[in-house]
């Protein structure tokens, strides 16, 4: 065993708690957006300490290039897909005031003309 | 995505898609396809580059205008804020996500940001996605404005800070990429606000 097994298993088990808590963070906070930001931000760290354990443990440049494309879609993907829910959510009308303390994007598209909602 | 047909600004333009041949974007498909296979050889270099050729060929995507160069150091800079920002932001929500009887309090804001580029209005929005308590609700390209979802604010100044938070990433964006003349117009524009 040697100095880079240890440092692979340290991140290999920070990752598993990083995206134990954004499970956790998902069933505890109360909405949708506090629920988008557990998926989006532990997990994301989560997952790179994950991959970077990995790759330590395997040293092979076949399978680094695989988890370098996994990391890669990773952080490509998971913004946009947060964009789009929050979108979604926006227009919807499933937005809970309550847990807002400003909200400017509502009155932002209560202003804007009707004839033009879907101009973004 | 439509534009406002009166809009007289430049940035409201939305370039044609391309019907041509996209050369970086051949090459990055090739690349992702020999990873996937995980063996650099002649026939994955070819098959990836005939998969690529049909994925531009069915799904023309605008052109990203890029006209900057990139900047060596402030490109160090934006990477190394944004890993410190992920481990400090990662931090964050996991504590608000463990602490007992705790309803964090959230807000959103409107960010208008001071470039006006599709370029770095969506690394900016991407890099704000992945960090600090923030989350990209909304963008409108016509006027490079962002909404932001904050987490965990307890009043007035916490939202401002959030919003300063956003501009500083988006001044690293362009420092990283920006050409000479757009980074002075985006000092200046700095400077009049």
């Amino acid at each position: 065993m040697n100095i880079a097994d240890v440092v692979s298993a340290a991140c290999l088990l920070a990752g598993c708690t990083l995206s134990l808590i954004a499970a956790i963070g998902l069933v505890r906070f109360p909405d949708l957006f506090s629920r988008m930001h557990a998926g989006t931000k532990p997990q994301v760290l989560g997952l790179l300490l994950v991959l970077v354990g990995v790759g330590l443990r395997l040293r092979d440049w076949t399978d680094i290039g695989m988890l370098l494309a996994v990391a890669m879609f990773q952080l490509l993907t998971a913004p946009v897909a947060a964009h789009m829910i929050g979108r979604a959510a926006y227009q919807g009308g499933a937005v809970r005031q309550d847990t807002l303390l400003v909200d400017e994007l509502t009155s932002a598209l209560e202003a804007d003309d009707p004839g033009q909602s879907g101009r973004t | 995505m439509t534009v406002d047909p009166h809009s007289s600004e430049s940035s409201g333009h939305v370039p044609e898609r391309h019907n041509g041949v996209q050369w970086p974007m051949l090459i990055g498909l090739t690349v992702v396809w020999v990873l996937l296979w995980g063996g650099l050889t002649v026939s994955n270099v070819l098959s990836g580059l005939v998969v690529a050729v049909i994925v531009t060929l069915v799904f023309p995507l605008p052109p990203i205008v890029f006209t900057g160069r990139l900047r060596v150091r402030g490109l160090a800079v934006l990477i190394g804020w944004f890993v410190v920002d992920l481990v400090v932001a990662s931090a964050q929500v996991a504590v608000q996500a463990l602490r007992i009887r705790h309803r964090p309090l959230n807000a959103v804001i409107q960010v208008d940001l001071r470039s006006r580029s599709d370029l770095y209005l969506t690394v900016t929005a991407e890099l704000l996605s992945l960090v600090p308590g923030s989350l990209v609700v909304e963008a409108r390209r016509s006027t490079s404005t962002l909404f932001l979802h904050v987490l965990g604010v307890r009043d007035e100044s916490d939202v401002e800070a959030a919003r300063r938070r956003a501009l500083r990433q988006e001044g690293r964006v362009v420092r990283a990429l920006a050409s000479d003349e757009e980074l002075a117009a985006y000092r200046s524009e700095g400077v009049g606000r």
